[in-house]
């Protein structure tokens, strides 16, 4: 920047209270089921009961005459209209992935696919006659299991002759970034081999999705609880083959979407459909057990590991063989999420030789996608547990088998054997941090204490380190693994003729506090009071142009794309306040939100220049009316945060309980703008990580039917199940922008569950134990416990 | 989330209440008696359950409150479980069923469930069904025949079922008074929301140091709850001290049936059983809280 | 075909007369009849809270409750807590402890929150938790929101500085 611009950090920092609670607070909230258009139809969804069959007939004549119903619509009444879903980064060319109509036509694929779709006057009168439609099926059968579905021998969809969708390697000798995995395994020292499952999670965002469309006008108008209006409004234009321009997408309050909301769902296309079939506005709200059932799940890997290390704990190569459940379709980044994980499975850490290889494999079940922390979660957790198994193995402690392999402070920046160049971190500084929050020492000498005792309730310690890439995404990369779009963000930045500030940003946030934030870095840059800051957002027609919410990247690209817009702003009023004040353009300064001649006493403000633009009777020669500017930021690299997490584990060896003693985790997210949101979400994370570990599982029975399908199954912690969080901080500034900052929406979860479980496991090791599934439930670290005493305690 | 359409009356009396079910049944209705609501509702919205005719139980007085009655309380059937929870002479005379009561579901469907619909429900996770049966019960019955009273021995017939017949409501439950027992409900779950996975209700009597007599009931063994009588056996006599308490409640999992689902197998259950009995009956002896 | 039922609920401290299908949920009478879009609906099994109102002064969900059982009977809304323009105590706590980020189970984590405190007015930490057991959030991880409930009970809620006062729990470190 120009040395005449002095920035003011009197914002950027400080915990300010959020601008968006107050109509939160007082139920005058804008979700999407709160809409209500004039003459509005409401839409229920025929869903398959079975996971895999032949639809042979959809029998809709008693439906249709079900008292309210409007129309019902099938596959077969849609099969020219609907297009396909997308699926917007097939991985390799020769990607494999079925058609998928929003309504299914011919064949279901898992249990919970729509079938039909009734339109009816009432919400009640579309659910009653949803029992109404007669739909036959010819059952097929069903592949389930994702190892079994990997040999074929029963396939997911008839129209495809193998379930496997996709390879995709990489190999540090092939791509130059590092040696040979091979042979860094065949003179290994120690090889730890491991298999670990990344069970099946539901994002379960609290409001279920929801979508209005009215299709009157001469656009079609669609509010839905999205984290996605541009990507979606995109989406739907290509897959229904209207204009881009003629759809309006509006994510009013959305609550929550932690991934599972960054999607074109079936039933957003089929609310258009609707609509447009019936020229009615139509509303769809789906239950939580159909949001369970069909909205996109999670995780869901298998991961084949072997780490290779010299005996004095220095890891020597790592290979990651995967297996990855898509579910039945490919949804919008569904194919991509593991290799979003391939770059991280070296994490902190600086060994050699990495060799990843990923099989992305359909099943019947619900088809996965984003979820937070999409891929980094399951690569941290094989990390984090080799390094404990490697401890145990060679008899260290975790923290210095770790510390033994982690880039160290001075080696930044640090070229990774994945191929990402780290700008920051100091992982020495974060961990120092935690083990003296935590108080290390005194827990290890507690956990021997109860050893030596044999007492019931046993203490382990849980370490976990992690770093990510956040930020997505710098768009060169994004090409480069084939991704369909690039990873930019817009913003705009207009001085109203009053002097108060819109900014648009086509960052659209769900809960993550963007109009706090982005208010803070407009108040600083421009000298304005934090309330003279309105931030708008989340409508297609508002915010013209923008790639939306999802993988950390809100602050450091939607954010530095707002910076931009401002320090535009500020060079275009430069300009007018020199011909305001007869003086020239280089002797202009900017400070506080008044523009100085240097020195002089002779000063105007950013408000009296954006009124004399808009009045516009007296600019400069060319200069346009208003003082606004766009800006789009495309980042240069991702950022990189990194933490120590460390959790006291208690588990109860009569009954298998596990409880949370201490947690303690240090982030480090770079610079903070508001650290009251940033622990925020850090508290946020932690408990999606912790109930990864502990509680959440989706779970299918033989059928192919969710058997975790509402919340009575599917454990979403309360708060009784989870503990007080200590949180602390360091700060490395980031390189890779001009605040420093990182992100920080997905750390918690991803460091917390090999936190908790290594905990878990480091309590009942001595005792037998080797290895327990997540979630770690009482019943499974009880038989576990048994079978140590027999078999090796496996479970 | 919407339940399918049924007629709807809620009568003032029991009387009353009896000739809806009675007019319902002869005009071959599928008549459901809605009491708090808090399992009734949730599966009529899921439409597991579709009837054609509800009979509110919630304007009709009198079936609400703790009364005493002597040697033993009545409960009204419609009394809410917050209720029971917090009632000064169940805290006195059978403070288990307060503590049992505490643990269903959550605050908000504690101030709307009840007692007498909880127990109909017979939900063998349930956490009233098994202190009731320790603590001997007695269930008062009201149908076209009138009056009938049937012992807790006796109410929980299977899954879901119980000896209220179609026609009949369940107006109260007597229960002795245990004043000066020693008594503990031990609730195991995976989140604080859940239903029991197992769980255990003890009422002790110990005099001396000697316990005299011990009722322990136990949630989620069977499809109905379950007497733990080889406990009670083996405790009875027996000294209070944590190694006896130990020995007896080894014999928890006896002629029990426990299901195997998500939350834990048959062979984890009957484990359960005996650590939730060990604790249950150390709590109740003051030996040890419960954890 | 049911018959419909004519009620009568005072909501917010306004008298409401109608005429209802049997089936019709409290919370879709709240929300469709009466506007009251402030109370939410996040689950279809009675388990995430979203809908909590009070009922007569206690907390009741009312996705779990016929609007018919409300004749007759006093209903207050996230909508009817604060009085002449001023936030309730737990409204403004929520706001200065940041114990929302989405907002979906505020309403419910509130009016939960005030039965709480009416029938426990100081609870501990733990009994805080145990108390709002029957809500489910997705996004706080819940220590704000045990942290707003406490400054309540504590009577250290109202603070007009517009800073966080308990974001502060964090122990920074700058490190170059």
């Amino acid at each position: 920047m120009t040395a005449t611009t002095e920035r003011s950090s009197a914002e950027v920092g400080k915990a300010r209270l959020r601008k968006e609670d107050r109509h939160l607070v007082t139920g005058r909230s804008r979700f999407t089921d709160n809409m209500v258009l004039p003459g509005m139809l409401h839409l229920a969804m025929v869903r398959s009961p079975y996971a895999h069959a032949k639809i042979t007939a959809v029998d809709t004549a008693a439906a249709k005459s079900s008292p309210g119903v409007m129309a019902v619509l099938t596959g077969a009444d849609v099969a020219g209209e609907q297009g396909s879903l997308p699926n917007a980064w097939p991985i390799t060319p020769d990607q494999k992935a079925p058609a998928h109509g929003a309504i299914a036509v011919d064949e279901v694929a898992f249990a919970g696919e729509v079938v039909a779709v009734i339109v009816a006057r009432t919400a009640a009168a579309a659910r009653d006659a949803v029992e109404r439609v007669d739909v036959s099926y010819d059952e097929l059968p069903v592949v389930m299991d994702l190892e079994e579905a990997f040999t074929d021998k029963v396939l997911a969809h008839t129209s495809l002759e193998s379930n496997k969708s996709a390879t995709w390697v990489f190999d540090s000798a092939e791509a130059g970034t590092g040696s040979s995995v091979q042979d860094a395994i065949d003179s290994a020292e120690v090889l730890i081999e491991r298999t670990f499952y990344q069970q099946r999670l539901i994002p379960a965002f609290m409001e279920p999705r929801s979508t209005v469309v009215d299709p009157t006008g001469e656009q079609i108008t669609m509010w839905t609880a999205t984290q996605i209006p541009h990507i979606l409004r995109l989406m739907l234009a290509l897959t229904l083959g209207i204009p881009e321009s003629k759809v309006r997408v509006i994510a009013p309050d959305v609550g929550g979407g932690f991934g599972g909301k960054l999607q074109v769902t079936p039933e957003e296309v089929i609310t258009v459909l609707a609509a447009r079939h019936t020229g009615k506005p139509c509303k769809y709200t789906e239950t939580r057990s159909e949001s369970l059932q069909a909205g996109h799940h999670g995780r869901a890997q298998v991961q084949r590991l072997k780490l290779s290390a010299k005996r004095d704990g220095t890891v020597t190569g790592l290979s990651v063989n995967l297996l990855a459940d898509m579910g039945a379709y490919l949804g919008l980044v569904t194919s991509g999420i593991p290799i979003l994980g391939a770059f991280m499975y070296n994490s902190i850490y600086k060994f050699p030789a990495y060799r990843f290889e990923c099989n992305n494999i359909f099943t019947n079940k619900t088809w996965t996608d984003a979820y937070r922390g999409a891929g980094r979660p399951e690569a941290t957790f094989a990390i984090e547990r080799l390094m404990d198994e490697l401890a145990t193995e060679l008899n260290m402690d975790p923290l210095a088998v770790r510390e033994k392999n982690w880039i160290r402070h001075e080696e930044f920046p640090f070229a990774t054997v994945a191929g990402l160049e780290y700008d920051t971190g100091n992982y020495e500084a974060a961990t120092a941090k935690a083990v003296d929050l935590f108080d290390y020492q005194g827990m290890r000498a507690e956990q021997k204490r109860r050893r030596d005792a044999n007492d019931p309730v046993q203490l382990g310690i849980g370490v976990s380190t992690f770093t990510e890439m956040c930020g997505l995404a710098p768009s060169r990369v994004l090409g480069s693994l084939s991704y369909g779009a690039g990873g930019w963000e817009h913003a705009q930045v207009r001085v109203l003729p009053t002097g108060n500030i819109e900014v648009v940003t086509g960052s659209s946030a769900h809960g993550q506090g963007h109009e706090t934030a982005w208010s803070q870095l407009v108040a600083d840059r421009l000298g304005v009071p934090f309330e003279n800051v309105e931030v708008l957002h989340g409508d297609t027609q508002i915010s013209q142009r923008g790639l939306d919410t999802y993988g950390s990247r809100s602050l450091t690209v939607g954010g530095m794309a707002v910076l931009a817009a401002a320090d535009k702003v500020i060079e275009k009023a430069k300009v007018v306040a020199a011909h305001m004040m007869e003086a020239s353009e280089e002797d202009i300064e900017f400070s506080a939100g008044s523009f100085n001649v240097k020195g002089t006493d002779q000063s105007t403000s950013l408000g009296e220049i954006a009124l004399a633009t808009f009045a516009a009777h007296n600019l400069p020669d060319g200069f346009e009316p208003n003082l606004d500017s766009d800006a789009t930021f495309d980042p240069s690299n991702f950022s990189y945060p990194h933490g120590t997490h460390l959790a006291a584990i208690e588990v109860d060896t009569e009954t298998g309980h596990v409880g949370i003693l201490k947690y303690v985790c240090v982030d480090d997210v770079g610079v903070v703008v508001n650290p009251m949101l940033v622990e925020g979400q850090v508290h946020g994370g932690l408990a999606q990580g912790i109930a990864q570990a502990l509680y959440e599982e989706a779970v299918h029975d033989d059928a192919g039917t969710l058997v975790t399908g509402s919340f009575v199954d599917y454990l979403v912690p309360s708060a009784p199940d989870l503990p007080h969080y200590i949180t602390g901080r360091t700060e490395t500034p980031a390189t890779s922008n001009q605040l420093g900052a990182k992100g920080v929406g997905e750390a918690g979860t991803i460091a917390s569950t090999p936190a908790i479980v290594n905990g878990v496991l480091d309590a009942v090791r001595h005792l037998g134990v080797k290895d327990i599934k997540m979630p770690c439930t009482p019943s499974r670290v009880w038989h576990a416990l048994q079978d140590a005493k027999t078999t090796g305690g496996v479970r | 989330m919407i339940p399918s359409a049924f007629d709807y009356a809620a009568p003032a009396t029991v009387e009353e209440a009896l000739g809806l079910l009675a007019a319902a049944d002869a005009a071959g209705d599928d008549v459901k008696v809605l009491a708090g609501g808090q399992s009734l509702l949730p599966v009529m919205k899921l439409r597991m359950a579709d009837p054609s005719m509800v009979v509110d139980l919630g304007r009709i007085a009198g079936l609400n409150g703790v009364t005493d009655s002597g040697d033993s309380l009545l409960i009204g059937a419609m009394t809410p479980h917050h209720v029971v929870a917090t009632d000064p002479l169940i805290a006195q005379h059978v403070p288990l069923l307060a503590q049992a009561a505490a643990t269903v579901a959550d605050p908000q469907v504690r101030h709307r469930g009840t007692f007498g619909g909880a127990l109909v429900h017979a939900d063998p996770a349930g956490d009233l069904p098994a202190p009731v049966l320790a603590a001997g019960a007695t269930f008062l019955i009201s149908g076209p025949g009138g009056q009938r009273s049937v012992d807790a021995a006796d109410f929980f017939q299977g899954y879901f079922t119980t000896a209220v017949e179609e026609g009949e409501i369940l107006t109260g439950i007597r229960v002795p008074k245990y004043t000066g027992w020693g008594s503990h409900y031990e609730k195991f779950t995976r989140v604080a929301q859940q239903w029991s996975i197992v769980a255990v209700a003890a009422l002790v009597r110990v005099e001396a140091g000697t316990i005299t007599e011990a009722r322990i009931g136990l949630t989620n063994m069977a499809s109905t709850p379950l007497r733990a009588a080889a406990v009670e056996a083996a405790l009875a006599g027996g000294p209070a001290t944590a190694d006896a308490i130990a020995a007896a409640a080894a014999h928890a999992a006896e002629g029990t049936d426990p299901a195997s689902d998500l939350n834990g197998d048959a062979a984890y259950r009957a484990h359960l059983a005996q650590v939730l009995t060990k604790r249950a009956v150390l709590a109740a002896v003051g030996l040890q809280a419960g954890a | 075909m049911a018959s419909s039922k004519t009620i009568t609920v005072e909501v917010d401290d306004v008298r409401y007369t109608d005429d209802v299908e049997p089936r019709l949920l409290l919370v879709q009478y709240l929300r469709e009849r009466l506007g009251k879009t402030g109370t939410l609906v996040g689950c279809d099994t009675t388990n995430c809270g979203a809908c909590t109102v009070h009922l007569d002064g206690v907390s009741v969900k009312s996705c779990t409750m016929l609007a018919v059982q409300a004749d007759g009977h006093k209903v207050t809304t996230i909508e009817g807590m604060a009085q002449d323009g001023k936030l309730a105590p737990l409204q403004e706590a929520f706001h200065q402890c940041h114990a929302l980020q989405c907002g979906f189970c505020t309403p419910g984590m509130i009016m939960q929150s005030a039965s709480l405190l009416k029938e426990n007015p100081h609870p501990t930490e733990a009994e805080i938790r145990d108390g709002l057991e029957g809500n489910l959030c997705r996004c706080t991880g819940y220590q704000n929101i045990v942290a707003a409930v406490k400054s309540v009970a504590d009577g250290t809620v109202y603070d007009d500085s517009g800073v966080s006062t308990t974001a502060g729990e964090t122990e920074t470190a700058g490190v170059s």
